[in-house]
């Protein structure tokens, strides 16, 4: 039985793994072929180098992933705070409605409404191109949002009220008492929404394809290159992602386990 | 203290305008030009014009309850096997099962295709057994196993995490009173992780029924989903935005029903799904 489970486990991640094998493999490859693998070369990581659309794409993704995930973690922390100080229940219940739609909704209805929206105030302060940097940040901040919210808002819960309370008594102003003792207790909540924003905004496709414009990020040249037949480039440019996503896990696993070690 | 309560709610303001312009507005417009003809004038037109779309509809819906069904079948033992394992080793199975979540999708399907194809690897093993090449690629099985494969992630860890929290004294209390292991895993453990497997199915369900790169790529031409349909009358240019909108509302209001479904289900108290 035990083996049976063991077994089990190694297919569901063999599953898993063999696109990723087959992308890493075909990477190598010396032919331009996705197909037949004739030869291991590198050429594809140099040809990488050079190639404009990908670098700038990887630009623009960056600037968008970075952005988006500082403006959302500050407008969220601050939204967290001021809806977990609501005390009218029907407010509170509204405000997580409306916050929880984008996070359950589809994202190509969600894509899809935004770029009305952004057409439509385009059309009437007469912009020829509505879509572009704007946009895009400004969906990715939106998607982003909730996550922020919802991993801020228990850490507030937990968070004994009386302590600012008991900052305010001692002469803290109430924003010195925000920064010196709520800020502290809700920061890991905090670093985990904005590496989540982070996160989603670097691999959006959908909602970036229909609000971008012409400013492409990575998963849009992407798109546009498996459109038409894919060269082992695309495949060694993932390559190079998904190595440096497995080596900062890796250190960041290796880092909790040295912290949990020095805790005891 | 009642100043400070009131300055408190103040900073959650800049998120409530910035929730209502690209939240409620945006969906307002979307409802207005569902609502409307290519020259803003109201008709009922587009919701009548949406028959035309029953069949996508249909497709996106089967094969969503497909893919979700065996993404479960699939992922309910991965998690309980994940959590009889060693905590270190737990963590490390966690890491693997999330680490193709950071890859791109659109990639990781395209791989597929390298798999799949008529040419491609599976065929080219099966040729040097002298078996001829099989169709895969461009079927609705290949359009499924890319939805599984792509959101697998979101079943198994949603389950395992519930799951890892039972109370290990539940299921000795279990075994004390004399169930089986059977037993214990259908009268315990399943109740226990409904919660885990509704939020599973909710985040394999919805990216599924609302998908269009994986129809596009594992399907060929000849398999239109709902989403294919929306992506494609939205490039089509201004004049598809209304029909577009109509279907992009009705595909929000079948995900809308489907999560009210699956509320109630968690709600009831024992997790009448699978017995």
């Amino acid at each position: 039985m035990k083996w049976l489970s063991k077994l089990y486990v190694c297919l569901i991640i063999f599953f898993l793994y063999a696109p990723v094998a087959v992308m890493v493999l075909f990477s190598f490859n010396s032919a331009e072929s996705v197909w037949v693998f004739e030869g291991f070369s590198l050429d594809w990581y140099k040809s990488l180098l050079f190639d404009a659309t990908m670098l700038n794409a990887l630009k623009h993704t960056l600037i968008i992933a970075v952005l988006s995930a500082i403006i959302s973690t500050v407008l969220g922390t601050a939204a967290a705070v001021g809806i977990e100080a609501l005390k009218n229940r029907i407010a509170k219940k509204a405000v997580m409605t409306v916050t929880n739609i984008p996070m359950m909704n589809a994202d190509i209805v969600t894509g899809i409404s935004l770029m009305l929206l952004f057409v439509f105030i385009g059309k009437l302060i007469g912009l020829h191109e509505s879509l572009g940097f704007f946009t895009v940040l400004i969906a990715h901040i939106t998607f982003n949002l909730p996550y922020v919210i919802l991993s801020v808002l228990p850490k507030l819960k937990q968070t004994d009220s009386h302590l600012p309370e008991a900052a305010l008594d001692l002469g803290c102003t109430p924003i010195q008492a925000f920064f010196k003792v709520v800020l502290p207790s809700i920061s890991t909540g905090i670093a985990t929404g904005m590496i989540m924003a982070f996160t989603l905004s670097l691999d959006d496709f959908v909602i970036s394809y229909f609000t971008c414009g012409h400013y492409q990020t990575l998963p849009i040249v992407i798109y546009n290159m498996t459109k038409k037949t894919v060269t082992p480039d695309t495949y060694a440019l993932s390559t190079l992602i998904f190595a440096s996503v497995f080596l900062l896990l890796v250190l960041y696993n290796a880092l909790q386990t040295k912290a949990e070690k020095r805790r005891g | 203290m009642k100043t400070k309560s009131f300055g408190n709610k103040l900073v959650a303001s800049p998120y409530i305008v910035w929730s209502a312009i690209f939240i409620i507005v945006p969906l307002v417009i979307m409802v207005y030009y569902s609502l409307t003809d290519t020259n803003g004038v109201f008709t009922l037109a587009n919701i009548a014009g949406i028959g035309k779309y029953k069949k996508a509809f249909a497709l996106s819906i089967l094969y969503a309850i497909i893919a979700t069904v065996i993404t479960l079948l699939l992922a309910y033992p991965m998690a309980y096997f994940m959590t009889k394992m060693k905590v270190s080793s737990q963590r490390m199975i966690m890491l693997i099962v999330m680490l193709p979540m950071w890859m791109n999708f659109l990639i990781r399907t395209y791989s597929w295709i390298t798999i799949l194809a008529n040419t491609g690897i599976i065929n080219t093993f099966l040729s040097k057994l002298g078996i001829g090449p099989v169709k895969l690629i461009n079927t609705p099985g290949a359009v499924i196993l890319g939805m599984v494969y792509d959101f697998i992630p979101y079943m198994i860890l949603p389950i395992y995490s519930v799951m890892s929290k039972i109370d290990n004294s539940l299921l000795e209390a279990s075994s004390d009173l004399g169930a089986n292991s059977f037993t214990r895993l259908r009268r315990v453990i399943l109740p226990l992780s409904m919660p885990g497997v509704i939020s599973g199915i909710t985040m394999v369900f919805v990216p599924s029924v609302s998908t269009f790169y994986i129809s596009q790529k594992l399907g060929g031409n000849k398999t239109l989903l709902i989403g294919d349909a929306i992506e494609y009358l939205f490039n089509a240019g201004p004049d598809f935005y209304n029909i577009a909108s109509t279907l992009s509302l009705l595909l929000m209001v079948l995900i809308l029903i489907s999560l009210a479904v699956m509320n109630r289900f968690s709600d009831s108290e024992e997790g009448g799904v699978v017995i």
